[in-house]
């Protein structure tokens, strides 16, 4: 083996506490990236969480909805327009709002209630980890998501409260169903969705289409787009596409966790280079030797960047401990860290980049050696 | 005599710049050749440091021409300069530059690790170095527990490994005391009988006197005379 690397590890181990302070600096920016867009994953989850779930292979939504959770109301006459078009096999209503919750003990939170047919393919709860689907078909059922168990007051299935002054009681119970707003998601049946929204019996938030066996889904949302008035066709891909743009970049909330991580970078760029900066100014007589003796620059260079390398490795896997930590402790919170695969490979290739980055510095510095300062010192 | 491996003809070498420029070397012409040891003396701010840099290749000449191996440098990048330093010529400094961090087999077989030699080649070179020194029974030491003189073997081993036509060693004594400054010096010597290396010392202490073949006298930038140093022959 190359002595470039035993060298790059001596003069690395050579201070211990300089040593740590750069792995201190790579985790601690590394934790901070990890958080952040393991929350911006999160929220990009949850933003489209309802669209992932629901079965539709077209969406009729009023015209101009930036998101799921924008609650305007499509009258029952679209509805039937879209029946009419052929390749359409159903459009199932689906009523969305903000209500009060009343709890037993005299408390109130919003909730956002999602009411659907239970009864065919649209959009139900999922994840259920207690009663059933069937159980929200008893007079004021409704379904809840067990992290939200304590904002709602509630111990769980059985338990009761009002909304819209109306007794509803906790049949189903589910599990992971969060909401990017954090105000707890509530489902109930179509009906009693419209009357805790306070809605008309002939309106609902959006018709999810299915296609007629053998439809062509291009030429169906074709046709629908010149029968429809007041509303437009949008595929669940384009949805979702429409939700995650709002929520994340139109509300600032996607900029404000990539500044986050991007002050994160910054932060762990500037302690390394700073740190290889100095060790290497540290140990510029022996860089000035090695190019006395004829070394290329490159083979300086490599030194450098297998400092950097192997700060970047170290760093990265406490980091990455660390991270799996925060994941599995903030997995059934409401504000769940997500960490991919995809994410841990591209936070690998970040700290190197980040690591090598911070080389620059050192390297430019090294590049100023005379050789012949070996004769003065 | 040998054809010169090392040469520098009328070079002149400003340094600094605007009011500070001074003139280091005033036109100096030098020869180093093989099978000798050449001592170059001269008082403090004589020029010795400079030419030393430049027929080392660490600088360049404001006039004149240096040849390295018959190979002139004119025009040579820093690039170019380290690849003559490398594959042409070996140095002794005068406070060792060992790394510190490393062993001293390590330390030898830096000169030809940067040459890109493999592990076990390099190893076995080394090895060898090591043992022309005396050393090789602390190949596993590391500089700090080494004395001064055996420091200063471990530069040599490592200025010789990679077989350079030339070595050049700047005040090698000059940090030893009396008895070790004998030991290097001989080493050095012997690293001269080979004719097809040249030696080139400088160094003030005139105890180095008697290893040399030919003594070289610099003042002010200008070689001021030469003469032989005959009792170099002892130690052959």
């Amino acid at each position: 083996m190359s002595l470039v690397f035993k060298l790059a590890r001596r003069n690395l181990f050579h201070d211990r506490l300089r040593f740590i302070a750069t792995v201190i600096g790579i985790v601690f920016s590394i934790v901070l990236v990890t958080v952040q867009m393991g929350l911006f994953l999160s929220f990009d989850r949850m933003v489209t969480t309802m669209i992932d779930h629901a079965d539709a292979d077209l969406w009729i939504v009023p015209r101009g909805t930036k998101c799921f959770e924008d609650p305007s109301l499509l009258d029952e006459r679209e509805r039937f327009r879209a029946l009419s078009v052929e390749g359409v096999a159903d459009a199932t209503p689906v009523v969305i709002g903000f209500a009060q919750w009343r709890m037993r003990n005299g408390g109130a939170t919003p909730i956002f209630l999602i009411g659907a047919d239970m009864r065919t393919d649209g959009l139900h709860p999922w994840n259920l980890v207690g009663g059933s689907i069937e159980a929200l078909s008893i007079s004021g059922a409704v379904a809840v998501d067990r992290s939200y168990f304590e904002r709602l007051g509630s111990k769980g299935l059985g338990d009761s409260a009002e909304i819209r002054d109306q007794r509803v009681e906790v049949t189903a119970v589910t599990s992971g169903i969060r909401s990017f707003t954090t105000t707890p998601y509530v489902f109930t049946t179509l009906d009693r969705g419209r009357a805790f929204v306070g809605t008309t019996p002939n309106k609902a938030t959006y018709y999810l289409v299915h296609l007629a066996r053998g439809a062509d889904a291009a030429a169906v949302r074709r046709r629908l787009d010149a029968t429809l008035v007041d509303a437009e066709v949008l595929t669940p891909g384009e949805f979702r596409s429409r939700s995650r743009s709002f929520w994340l970049f139109g509300t600032g909330a996607g900029a404000a966790l990539f500044a986050g991580a991007l002050l994160g970078m910054i932060v762990g760029t500037v302690i390394v280079a700073q740190t290889l900066y100095s060790s290497t100014k540290d140990h510029i007589n022996e860089f000035a030797t090695l190019r006395a003796i004829g070394s290329s620059g490159t083979y300086i260079h490599k030194v450098i960047v297998f400092q950097a390398l192997l700060s970047a490795v170290i760093g990265f896997g406490i980091a990455a401990g660390i991270g799996w930590i925060i994941v599995r402790a903030t997995a059934d919170s409401a504000l769940p860290v997500i960490m991919t695969p995809a994410l841990v490979v591209g936070l690998f290739v970040l700290t190197v980049a980040m690591c090598v980055l911070s080389a620059i510095a050192a390297i430019v510095q090294v590049m100023r050696i005379d050789p012949a300062m070996v004769f003065t010192r | 005599m040998t054809e010169a491996i090392l040469d520098a003809v009328d070079v002149v070498k400003f340094l600094g710049s605007g009011a500070g420029r001074v003139e280091a070397l005033k036109g100096v012409s030098l020869a180093v050749t093989g099978g000798e040891l050449t001592l170059l003396m001269g008082p403090s701010g004589s020029g010795k440091t400079t030419l030393l840099s430049i027929l080392g290749c660490m600088l360049t000449p404001s006039r004149g021409m240096v040849r390295v191996a018959g190979r002139s440098t004119a025009g040579a990048g820093p690039e170019d300069l380290a690849k003559l330093r490398r594959e042409h010529i070996g140095f002794v400094f005068q406070s060792y530059h060992l790394f510190p961090t490393m062993s001293a087999l390590d330390n030898v077989r830096l000169a030809l690790d940067v040459r890109g030699e493999g592990t076990r080649a390099s190893r076995a070179k080394a090895k060898e170095a090591m043992a022309t020194v005396g050393l090789a029974h602390k190949v596993k030491a590391y500089p700090s527990e080494l004395s001064g003189g055996e420091q200063q073997r471990v530069a040599i081993a490592r200025a010789i490994v990679a077989n350079p036509s030339s070595v050049l060693a700047d005040e090698p004594t000059a940090a030893l005391d009396g008895a070790n400054g004998q030991i290097v010096m001989k080493v050095l010597a012997q690293i001269a009988a080979n004719p097809a290396r040249g030696v080139l010392v400088v160094a003030h202490d005139p105890r180095i006197i008697p290893f040399a073949n030919r003594i070289i006298h610099i003042e002010d930038g200008r070689i001021v005379g030469m003469e032989p140093g005959g009792a170099g022959l002892n130690s052959k």
